[in-house]
């Protein structure tokens, strides 16, 4: 038996800034994770990586991060993707600043 | 310093326009991100966590204050206002935008700097000692070999494509200050019977997954004879090399899998093949380097205002007793510029801290600024009588932390705060334990430390070499630091061993402070080292206080 698909986010870099983005479900990309996709269909994950892929101009290095449902949306599951949502811890500095702007 | 000729100039002129374009033609879409990646390594930009990331070579570390200066308008103009000086004295810029970088290589080029081969599987920065030309031990001054090394390697066709990346580095000292044992390559100048200077040749260190000491394959290589042999180590690795396996591609490896006898053996007769090719050319290009590296008009002066400034102000003292090192004309001293104050990101400086570093080598420095591959960055020539206003100057934009050497002066790479390929953070640990020390006052109790924390396996904090080392992992989903004790990076060069189960990111730092409450238990006197009291006792002491007081809450 498979193991239980684990719920995926799509996300990437801008291509000209690169900043960490996220696939919504109505194809934008997002700087908030909560905006996100929750995808939790292994078939329809692979999909929407292709659909990501596809996006030469916009995005680069699609990849599917864990996820899971949180009350405002999808949340990251590992410490990196949850500092990828921020910025670094040593500067105020990245989308922890840029989004408050 | 060396002075780009008219070859170097359109050469990096010509890359900057190549790049150019292929920025343009990524951003058109003509170009894929497949098609793309491999060519903006070339020009050192990687992308990171965050952003883009540009790593700007700074050959053997030396630079110049109008360089410095352009690295400040550079750090403003198209960067969050600081950068970030590396372990391979380099500098790092950590938030370019990809359609700016082509103005930035620009910008660089002006000043005859550039990101060429800071990435990709080829002769990387060939890093040196950082006080070279100043420094009271010093047999030679190693930069016209380096530059030497750096003319011959960037874009040296045969090696481009190597298996792997190419690391060189070179100090003229018997004290090594450039961890020679820790490269592809180590030279260290030294002196044969006759009195001549030579290099011992050392291949196959290195850290990373699998750390190694390097291995002398030449006790003494004549000066003439360098590039030649250096070739003919490089062509050796090429063709023997691995190219099947990421993880077992680097020389250590090949030294490792062939043996030091018979790779010595390869390498002797592959120099013998391409000695008679080397007609004179390279020591006729090293002769015109070295006036290049001709020592600054040194000022004859008295130096009893810095005497008596020393006796009377305490702050000023404590810095000159660590932030100083004897030059080798002795009204002069070498100042490292402590970029690691307490709480603060090591390595980082502020446009501003560049510009004052900038004005002060001008002023007072001969022209002449370094960065040291612990992020420190050099003052080579002051004269002592200028080291009060230098002192003043620097404390003025917090750049007068005395703690060089010091428990404080961590090395740290950017982890995972910044890096791509890091498995923890390793920024915030090294603040802490800066802070942590501070508040606690036992820095200068404690003496001679060098912590060095990496954010992965591989390593760019050097932390095998550190007489503590901290590995920053990812166990489960959480971050974990494994701690090496007794490593060392200098002529006595060893890799630290692991203490045991690692420790979380909120344990890490009681950690380290019972590691140093029992050195200060054990010690035989205070004049005996950290790393003298590991290589005294091993690592038993250290290993009872980190883990007894675990042991006991598992027993309970």
């Amino acid at each position: 038996m498979s193991r239980q698909f684990t719920p995926k986010v799509v996300t990437a870099n801008r291509l000209r800034e690169g900043d960490v983005v996220y696939l919504t479900a109505d194809d934008q990309w997002t700087l908030l994770h909560h905006e996100a996709e929750l995808i939790e269909d292994e078939a329809h994950a692979q999909l929407r990586l292709l659909h990501a892929s596809a996006q030469k101009l916009l995005i680069v290095g699609p990849y599917l991060a864990d996820a899971k449902a949180g009350p405002n949306g999808p949340e990251p599951v590992h410490f990196r993707e949850a500092f990828r949502t921020r910025g670094p811890s040593n500067y105020d500095h990245g989308k922890q600043a840029d989004l408050r702007a | 310093m060396y002075s780009y000729s008219d070859f170097d100039e359109s050469f990096v002129r010509a890359r900057v326009a190549q790049f150019t374009q292929q920025v343009e033609r990524r951003l058109d879409g003509s170009l894929t991100e497949e098609e793309f990646r491999p060519l903006r390594l070339m020009n050192g930009l990687y992308l990171q966590l965050h952003a883009y990331m540009l790593r700007v070579a700074i050959p053997y570390g030396t630079i110049s204050p109008r360089q410095m200066r352009q690295l400040a308008m550079i750090a403003d103009t198209y960067d969050k206002g600081y950068g970030h000086f590396t372990t391979r004295q380099n500098i790092q810029f950590n938030w370019p935008k990809l359609p700016d970088v082509p103005a930035i290589l620009q910008a660089l080029a002006d000043v005859e700097m550039h990101a060429i081969q800071t990435s990709g599987n080829c002769v990387r920065n060939v890093t040196a000692d950082h006080f070279a030309g100043a420094a009271a031990d010093e047999i030679e001054d190693p930069r016209p070999y380096a530059e030497l090394l750096r003319q011959w390697s960037t874009d040296h066709p045969e090696f481009q494509f190597l298996p792997r990346k190419f690391k060189i580095a070179i100090t003229g000292s018997p004290n090594d200050r450039a961890v020679t044992r820790a490269h592809d390559i180590g030279l260290r100048m030294v002196k044969n019977a006759a009195g001549e200077s030579g290099f011992e040749v050392m291949v196959g260190g290195g850290l990373g997954r699998t750390p190694m000491i390097a291995h002398t394959v030449r006790d003494f290589l004549p000066i003439a004879d360098l590039l030649p042999y250096v070739e003919a180590v490089l062509s050796v690795y090429n063709t023997l090399g691995r190219r099947d396996n990421k993880y077992k591609a680097r020389i250590k490896i090949t030294v490792h899998e062939t043996g030091k006898e018979e790779i010595s053996r390869m390498i002797e007769q592959r120099f013998t093949e391409l000695r008679p090719l080397f007609g004179g050319h390279d020591q006729a290009l090293l002769e015109d380097i070295r006036a290049a590296f001709a020592p600054p008009a040194f000022r004859n002066a008295p130096t009893d205002a810095y005497d008596a400034f020393y006796k009377a102000d305490p702050v000023f003292r404590s810095w000159a007793d660590t932030n100083l090192t004897p030059h080798r004309n002795d009204q002069y001293a070498i100042v490292t510029i402590s970029v690691k104050a307490h709480g603060q990101t090591p390595g980082d400086a502020s446009s501003d801290q560049m510009r004052v570093m900038a004005d002060l080598a001008e002023r007072y420095g001969h022209n002449d600024l370094r960065i040291s591959h612990e992020q420190n960055v050099i003052l080579p020539h002051v004269h002592k009588s200028d080291l009060p206003a230098v002192h003043a100057a620097l404390a003025q934009v917090g750049l007068a932390t005395a703690n060089v050497g010091l428990i404080s002066d961590i090395i740290a790479c950017p982890g995972m705060d910044y890096c791509a390929l890091a498995t923890a953070r390793s920024i915030p640990i090294a603040t802490q334990i800066a802070e942590r020390f501070k508040a606690l006052d036992l820095e200068h109790e404690i003496g001679p430390m060098k912590i060095k924390i990496s954010g992965c396996i591989n390593a760019c904090g050097h932390h095998h070499v550190g007489h503590i080392g901290i590995l920053g992992l990812d166990r489960a989903g959480v971050e974990n630091y494994q701690i090496t004790l007794g490593g060392d990076g200098t002529e006595t060069a060893a890799i630290g061993d692991k203490t045991g189960p690692g420790f979380a990111y909120d344990e890490i730092v009681p950690a380290i402070e019972r590691i140093m409450r029992a050195y200060l238990a054990v010690r035989e006197a205070p004049q005996e080292t950290f790393l003298q009291t590991v290589r005294r006792l091993g690592l038993e002491p250290f290993k009872v206080a980190l883990y007894e007081a675990e042991g006991a809450q598992d027993a309970a």
